[in-house]
């Protein structure tokens, strides 16, 4: 009975103890007509040898290609201590610290991480995390609705250079709130939003959304953005690349009053790809509309002696006390993933955060250099962008795709189903983790496909 | 145990890990300057052994199931087995990225295959999506099908969904975020929901009923049957709750319940890492009814036997995407491999297990003299102690209780939830502890009331073994400090 | 034993009303409720200028373990709100009749006073939720 640690002698006395002959006699208040026949469905269990057998086999037939694509998943170098430390079972087998005295280790340092995640943004606080980048532009989108009391309309502004499949997670959870998402086209030289192709008098606008860098790996006019829509009542909602944020203004300083709310995707501080998750996602925002924020935050306090301890606060906010009422349904944090992140953040400090963004920015840039020497191939926007950009190519993306993967390369992601205006296009990145063999390996694959 | 830092009181200006970055950089070339950062973020300055002590003695301040018997109720704190960990963390997934093609991910799909037909059969139910994130995003996704189903119909005159007082808070927080108003359901004097009640309220409005069976209250929900058929007679439709499926897995099937939909907490029946809250994982089952709707993607075959991805083209009514790609994937696979290792055998005997512990440590509780909220149930696999009494005399509260017992070793027990009784302890010991374990709790139990009675200061200044001695949450509230600040 | 002033209306919701002689009304939440809640972590008030329904959801009260909504006793424009409050919520627990007063209104139909609970009527329903 695996993981069961009870005797034949334990399971006697226990019976006797509750008074019962059998297992099967607890279970009498159970109406007979419902109970289940046997799981026929689900094999016989097996031994871990056994099932470390199936699971090597099947994790090699994942084909391991190299990865030339981001799309808001990024493969970056992680420090062996970071997952060392992180499955320790005193952080893996814990729970939400609801027992404050019990769980000072996870409370000090999600404290840590909320420290980070704001400071990183230029942010005034952070929480204690969402669950991916995704769910986080959607929580965003429902406080900006509770944060900014003078607008009426419900009205966000949504660009289409954010991330098309947050764009469907933030449609699916903010349905029934009577939200309008309008999207705004992008600049088709630019691959960014025009500040001169905004409107000079909007109706009322909840909020604007400014994605930074954006889908494209194209730079926003942050600044711009930022300033247009606080001169017209909006909100800023920010979503941001953690690693760009080492070299990249902040959202804390966009404009003359910086961003309001801040999310993005965790993933690149320290959390492997693994198919999409777990990753976990940030949220910041400035203090004054902190009690609008969703999910856990952490606060520091002191004991009765005086000495200095950590709690989760604002809980009223919360499911658990608030319920019809509160500011989501969210219950957990991605806690595990924060630590991670946490780790990962102290192990590169603020000069090694940075020299991992410069490489990831130096490695695309070589890797665009050399595919758009192809001929054929060329990069499609002109703006600056970071780690990431737009190629065209002379023939349809899926057949290169798939000659290129024959090749043993993943060579980035195809945006013509999210963007039917752009087929015959490739989202390509490099970051810190590709060397300058990699990037000659893709660029002769490349050569030989379109050969 | 001596005050830990913060990180950032360990950092030295210039102190560098060489050892991770030291041959990596490069220009910013085609950045301007007014797009580029000024200052630096003020992350830790550290060497790797300053990093790896801190994190590491910080970790040394938390109870967990590795180091302490957690009965924390309705979480399901049971052992997470280290295989589940190791084989999730092969480098064939951890290095799969989200976006490979279908032809270079047939190990792990195949994985969350199996794992789908596996709770397909353990619930009942005739499909399965495993993106969800989280119970409350289970939650979201279920009533958001339920709506879609209504919509679908043309049925706009559902507007309530009906929770029991007893519920879980996310319940009726989850009925908001789907754009219904929520109408509480009493529950009788023997923990069921009481049926008077509900018929009284039900009717044309009603969108549909959020279940959880076993209770929030520890007890089987008797009446299931019968509360399917008055929902369902006028048109709505039930929804499980499946926080406490531990209780009955493979007793009872949801799906036989006459559920429509379920979602499932990986991260307490199937064993998955709580990791210091999250991440959860809270896949989806539905009914036929509820099939179109599912959130997407799912994982589905093709002609020639190999797995894909659903998407909207396969299921154009589904309710949408709830994550950027498929949930938490890593968490999915953990789940997988530890149902391997149970098979139909080990599953059954989970709950055998789970209700044993719980109805002995509920006898053992009882015979030294507590009250139990529900004395004449069978506990399931988690029962519930009200220490009522004892507020009154001598006047010691279950935050007492739940404080002093963290001075014997125990992680306290949930405490004053549900809401509807008074000074609470919600018990769950999970079918993997021992008796000696069971039993060493029940004395330490004995032993805070002996302490009690002796002198109530006692318990109202515990914890006093701990880093810290009780915090005050009220100046947390008050002045809110949410991180550190440089100085200036 | 809870404070119940006899110059005060009630409401079942253990809103207190103050009524101030000049077409305006004070109002806070009573002494009993304020001990229910516990500590006062703090206080979200109506915007001034917002016109408010009786009975409507206007203010929240939050404490450490409960956060509790605040209902219009009375139609009519929000005219003050204590701004003390921002800074010392705890003033709803030391001084709920006084400096601890929550908005102030102007009143749109004085016939609603009739709804009003007396201090004896709101204490016997107080006496009675305490059993």
């Amino acid at each position: 009975m695996p993981f069961i640690p009870h005797t034949e002698n334990d399971t006697r006395a226990m019976l006797a103890a509750c008074g019962v002959n059998s297992i099967e006699d607890l279970f009498d208040e159970i109406p007979p007509e419902l109970r289940a026949d046997a799981l026929n469905g689900i094999p016989a269990g097996r031994d871990e040898l056994a099932v470390s057998r199936l699971l090597h086999a099947r994790a090699a037939q994942n084909a391991q290609p190299l990865c030339f694509a981001g799309a808001g998943a990024y493969e970056h170098h992680i420090p062996a201590a970071v997952w060392e430390i992180t499955t320790r079972g005193e952080y893996y087998s814990a729970y939400t610290p609801y027992q404050a005295e019990a769980s000072q280790g996870t409370l000090q340092l999600l404290y840590e991480f909320q420290t980070m995640v704001a400071e990183l943004t230029a942010m005034e606080v952070a929480n204690a995390s969402l669950y991916d980048g995704a769910t986080a532009l959607a929580e965003a989108v429902l406080m900006a609705v509770r944060a900014n009391r003078k607008s009426k309309a419900r009205r966000i502004f949504m660009p289409r250079t954010v991330h098309p499949r947050y764009r469907d997670v933030v449609a699916a959870i903010v349905r029934h709130q009577g939200i309008t998402l309008e999207l705004l086209d992008y600049d088709s030289a630019g691959g960014h939003i025009a500040p001169a192709s905004l409107p000079t008098e909007p109706a009322d606008i909840t909020a604007l959304i400014i994605p930074q860098p954006n889908f494209f790996g194209a730079l926003e006019d942050t600044d711009a953005l930022t300033d247009w829509a606080h001169a017209h009542g909006a909100l800023v909602i920010g979503v941001v690349n953690p690693t760009a944020m080492a070299v990249i203004a902040p959202p804390g300083e966009w404009g003359t009053a910086g961003a309001d709310i801040v999310c993005g995707e965790g993933q690149p501080l320290g959390i492997p790809l693994a198919s999409g998750g777990p990753y976990f996602g940030f949220m910041c925002c400035k203090q004054k509309i902190v009690r609008q924020m969703p999910g856990r935050i952490i606060g520091a306090t002191v004991d009765l002696e005086g000495k200095r301890g950590y709690v989760l606060t604002l809980q009223a906010r919360e499911q658990h006390i608030r319920r019809s009422k509160a500011t989501s349904n969210i219950c957990t944090n991605q806690g595990l993933m924060t630590i991670a992140a946490t780790i990962y953040m102290t192990l590169m400090g603020p000069a090694g955060l940075e020299r991992v963004a410069r490489q990831c920015h130096a490695n695309t840039r070589a890797l665009v250099q050399r595919l758009s020497e192809i001929d054929g191939v060329e990069i499609l926007f002109d703006r600056p962008a970071f780690h990431e950009t737009v190629l065209c190519l002379p023939r349809p993306t899926a057949e290169v795709l798939a000659g290129l993967s024959e090749r043993g390369i993943f060579g980035g992601f195809d945006l013509s189903a999210d963007y039917p205006e752009l087929d015959n296009t490739l989202l390509v990145c490099a970051t810190e983790t590709k060397s300058a063999e990699d990037l000659d390996a893709y660029t002769d694959a490349l050569r030989e496909v379109l050969g | 145990m001596s005050n830990e830092p913060l990180i950032f009181e360990h950092s030295r200006p210039g102190r560098v890990n060489r050892a991770q970055s030291a041959h990596l950089g490069g220009e910013l070339n085609g950045i301007p300057e007014s797009l580029r950062r000024k200052h630096p973020p003020r992350l830790p300055e550290v060497s790797e052994l300053d990093a790896v002590r801190h994190y590491t003695r910080l970790s040394q301040k938390n109870f967990s199931i590795d180091t302490h018997f957690y009965p924390l109720g309705s979480c399901t704190m049971k052992y997470n087995p280290r295989a589940c960990n190791t084989l999730a963390s092969l480098p064939g997934f951890l290095g799969q990225h989200p976006l490979s093609a279908a032809r270079d991910s047939q190990g792990i799909l195949a994985c969350l295959w199996d794992l789908q037909e596996m709770l397909k059969e353990v619930t009942g139910m005739c499909a399965v999506s495993l993106t969800p994130m989280a119970g409350a995003q289970g939650e979201f996704a279920g009533v958001a099908m339920i709506r879609a189903y209504h919509d679908a119909r043309g049925d706009a005159a559902r507007t309530e969904i009906l929770v029991p007082d007893a519920a879980h808070g996310t319940n009726p927080a989850t009925a908001t975020m789907c754009g219904y108003t929520v109408r509480e359901i009493p529950t009788d004097d023997q923990g069921d929901v009481d049926v008077a009640a509900l018929k009284a309220v039900v009717g044309p409005h009603t969108a549909g009923i959020m279940l959880t069976n076993p209770s929030t209250l520890g007890v089987f929900e008797r009446r299931i049957h019968e509360i399917a058929g008055i929902v369902h007679e006028a048109g709505g439709l039930l929804y499980y709750d499946g926080a406490n499926l531990n209780a009955i897995l493979g007793k009872v099937k949801p799906g036989d319940m006459g559920f429509d939909v379920i979602h499932i907490n990986l991260h307490k029946t199937f064993s998955t890492p709580h990791g210091g809250g999250g991440p959860g994982s809270g896949p989806v089952g539905v009914s036929e009814r509820l099939h179109p709707f599912m959130p997407i993607p799912v994982v589905g075959r093709d002609d020639n036997n190999a797995f894909r991805w659903l998407d909207e083209h396969d299921l154009p009514q589904s309710i949408g995407r709830l994550s950027a790609h498929m949930g938490n994937t890593g968490i999915l696979l953990r789940a997988y491999i530890y149902a391997l290792m149970l098979g139909r055998e080990g599953m059954v005997r989970i709950a055998d297990y789970a209700t044993l512990n719980a109805n002995y440590l509920m006898a053992c509780l009882r015979d030294a003299g507590f009250d139990m909220a529900l004395p004449e149930r069978r506990a399931t696999h988690e029962f519930i102690l009200t220490l009522k009494r004892q507020a009154k005399e001598p006047g010691v509260t279950a935050m007492d209780f739940a404080k002093r017992l963290l001075d014997y070793g125990f992680h306290a027990p949930t405490t004053y939830f549900p809401l509807i009784i008074p000074e609470c302890l919600l018990i769950e010991p999970t079918e993997t502890e021992s008796k000696e374990t069971l039993d060493a709790f029940v004395e330490a139990m004995v032993t805070i009331q002996a302490e009690a009675e002796k002198d109530v200061e006692t318990l109202k200044g515990a914890p006093y073994s701990l880093p810290v001695r009780r915090l005050d949450d009220v100046k947390a509230a008050r002045e809110l400090d949410l991180r550190w600040q440089a100085e200036a | 034993m809870s404070n119940t002033p006899s110059e005060l209306k009630y409401t079942k919701s253990h809103e207190w009303v103050r009524i101030e002689g000049d077409g305006t009304a004070t109002v806070g939440i009573s002494d009993h409720a304020q001990a229910l809640l516990g500590d006062m972590v703090f206080v979200e008030l109506p915007e001034l200028g917002s016109a408010l329904e009786a009975g409507e959801e206007c203010a929240v009260v939050e404490s450490v373990k409960a956060a509790s909504d605040v209902y219009a006793p009375l139609t009519g424009e929000v005219v003050a709100a204590n701004e003390l409050l921002e800074d010392a919520p705890e003033t709803v627990n030391t001084d709920a009749y006084n400096d601890g007063w929550l908005f102030r209104i102007k009143l749109e139909d004085e016939t609603e006073l009739k709804e009003l609970l007396d201090a004896e009527a709101y204490a016997e329903l107080v006496a009675e939720e305490d059993h």
